[in-house]
């Protein structure tokens, strides 16, 4: 339809921006490749080829302590993910079905503060904030991994709830309500499932960031506590071999797997 | 008398707060409709329509006034508790549900055993031809095949009143003279009280029992259409329904005088008082066009239009009035501008408005 006069600026037009962009992708993905190849090594080392073997894989699978930690990953995160969808469900129930008010930014800044805030700051003060009522209660358990878990993954179950929410039709729950159903009723036959695959986007999105955390969990851990990536990082201050890119290469494979399903059920629907 | 009454809407007022003040969307209307009939709402848009059936629904309750529904005051009831559906005029159908949980989603609400609501919504589907269609989901369905769905899921609960909001306006034009049909033929068959909204006057006229012209919040006329169309009380009405010619007169013992000096015979008269100034209506094809013994008119232009040939005239005092005559089978009408004719009126053409 554009017509030669009405022709925009493109960005592909200027020089070098093949160039650029192999660049970018070589910057993104090289790494990644690199960790996946070595993933492969039949040596011991992350840096030198020693020939295809799967045995990296065959020696983390056997590792009772990655084993325990990968548990325990997945322990938390369901656990986190699921609360944190629950609020994140109920929050944006509450605020996309109101008026206009002038109030609200200020609200959706609250829910999302923990991406606003850098995470080291949240961490070194829930470090001193879990101190003290671990002395006060004596509870030092898992509980607590949970929580911070749960609180970081509002935000992000929070925003495509909240996407799903606002892009339905609300003439829907009218009609519901004209064919007599009460307003629970319409919540639960209409508002759900049609909310549901926001949900279940937002659930994921939480799992996938609760599992990668490192920081906050370095700090808000106790002894013996240790996720899949808390004990990668200590593997890694030792002597590093390729098992951890064998797990990397695992957790990136079922991140990749989470993060489609995620664009699948997020992806605009007519 | 008072039971052949379905919705009695009393001096209902509905004010919105918008962020640029308060907008008065209906402002102290009454009226009533009768039970069984095919009343249309009818006015340009922002004029109220959808406020009214919104306030008769129950999504919004009335600023003042009330709403009875059989004599029963139900203002203060929730739209399930009332026995009135509505047809959207987005259809609104649930998208995660088939054409058949659908249409018995309400008759579901409403507790009615299973082996009835299967029936029922059997019958529905037949009523509006949907059968075949029954395990689709609504983005399946053409947007005929959608209101289809949308009227048989207002109808299935079989409610007191059917709420229509101008549920023909997405349709093309053929389907739309389609569903005309098909929609007075279930009102009859069904007997429920249809309220139905348009701002399509012609679906107005060929549809309804009644109508109710509409404007800024208030109603100006109820009637049948004959009524509105032959009698309108203003001049908005008699322009928003069909084309009308105005003329300046006064009341002349009983006829009136056009500001060419000739006398007419006119209805409405009475209602004025001798000498007053008023305006009359006369519809174009009730103006006939001869050689002698009518007002002098010259012809100012002839537009062709297929079936009918409108004539624009001037008359002595300069005033302009559209004659519409049947076009000839040659489709020369043998009039060029400039002409000199004799206009005259069909009798009781010539309508005094009330204001
Ligand atoms: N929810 C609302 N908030 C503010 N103003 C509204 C609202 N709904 C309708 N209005 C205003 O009320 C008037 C009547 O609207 P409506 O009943 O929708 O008219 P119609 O259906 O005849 O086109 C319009 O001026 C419209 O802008
Ligand atoms: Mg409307």
């Amino acid at each position: 339809m554009a017509s030669k006069r009405t022709k925009t600026f493109s960005i592909t037009t200027i020089p070098g921006f093949t160039f650029m962009a192999i660049a970018t992708f070589v910057i993104l993905y090289a790494p990644i490749a690199t960790l996946v190849i070595y993933s492969f090594n039949g040596g011991t080392s992350v840096a030198a080829w020693g020939g295809f073997s799967t045995k990296w894989y065959a020696v983390a699978w056997e590792n009772s302590q990655v084993q325990e930690a990968t548990l325990r990953s997945v322990f938390i995160a369901t656990l986190s993910s699921a609360i944190a969808t629950t609020l994140a469900t109920m929050a944006a129930l509450g605020t996309t079905r109101r008026g206009k008010y002038k109030g609200w930014n200020f609200i959706y800044l609250l829910i999302n503060q923990p991406i606003m805030v850098p995470e080291i700051v949240t961490a070194v003060a829930l470090l001193i904030f879990f101190a003290s009522i671990k002395v006060a209660t004596g509870y030092t358990g898992l509980g607590y991994l949970i929580a911070a878990h749960s609180a970081f993954c509002i935000p992000f179950a929070y925003l495509p709830i909240r996407a799903r929410l606002e892009g339905m039709d609300l003439t829907l729950e009218t009609a519901a309500g004209d064919l007599y159903a009460r307003p629970f009723t319409t919540f639960r036959r209409i508002t759900l499932p049609l909310l549901t695959p926001g949900i279940a986007a937002g659930a994921m999105l939480a799992f996938v960031i609760s599992l990668d955390d490192v920081i906050i969990t370095e700090f808000v851990k106790s002894a013996g506590q240790d996720t899949l990536p808390t004990y990668m990082l200590g593997q890694l201050r030792r002597a590093a071999t390729p098992e951890v890119n064998a797990i990397s290469t695992a957790l990136l494979v079922l991140t990749v797997i989470l993060l489609t399903a995620f664009f699948l059920l997020t992806r605009k629907r007519d | 008398m008072t039971n052949n009454i379905s919705v009695d809407v009393r001096s209902a007022r509905k004010v919105y707060d918008a962020t640029s003040g308060t907008v008065v969307a209906l402002d102290s209307v009454s009226v009533q409709i009768r039970k069984g009939e095919f009343f249309t709402l009818l006015g340009p848009s922002g004029c109220g329509k959808t406020t009214l059936l919104r306030l008769i629904a129950g999504f919004e309750s009335p600023t003042a006034g009330e709403i009875l529904l059989n004599g029963t005051d139900i203002s203060g009831k929730p739209p399930f508790e009332r026995p009135v559906n509505t047809v959207f005029q987005s259809y609104a159908l649930f998208p995660h549900l088939t054409v058949r949980q659908n249409i018995s989603f309400g008759l579901e609400m409403l507790g009615r055993p299973k082996d009835e609501v299967a029936r029922k919504t059997d019958e529905v589907l037949e009523l509006v031809k949907m059968t075949a269609m029954a395990d689709r989901k609504p983005q399946q369905l053409s947007g005929g095949q959608q209101q289809r769905v949308a009227l048989a899921r207002a109808l299935a609960p079989e409610p007191e009143v059917l709420l229509l909001d101008e549920p023909l306006s997405a349709l093309d034009l053929k389907l739309r003279k389609e569903m005309q049909h098909e929609l007075k033929r279930l009102q009859l068959e069904t007997g429920i009280t249809f309220i139905f909204v348009t701002h399509d006057q012609e679906e107005a006229l060929t549809m309804s029992d009644r109508v109710a012209v509409m404007r800024d919040g208030r109603i100006l006329q109820v009637g049948n259409p004959r009524d509105i169309y032959t009698r309108p009380v203003d001049r908005f009405v008699a322009d928003f329904i069909g084309e009308t010619n105005f003329l300046s007169a006064t009341i002349d013992g009983k006829k009136v005088r056009l500001a060419t000096g000739d006398t007419v015979a006119a209805s409405g008269v009475e209602a004025h008082s001798e000498g007053a100034a008023v305006t009359l209506a006369i519809r174009p094809e009730q103006v006939r066009v001869d050689d002698k013994g009518g007002l002098a008119a010259t012809v100012a232009e002839t537009v062709y239009f297929g079936t009918d040939t409108h004539l624009h005239l001037t008359l002595g005092d300069g005033s302009e009035l559209v004659a519409r005559l049947q076009s000839p089978p040659s489709g020369e009408i043998g009039l060029s501008p400039g002409a000199k004719v004799s206009v005259s009126f069909t009798e009781g053409a010539v309508q005094v408005l009330e204001h």
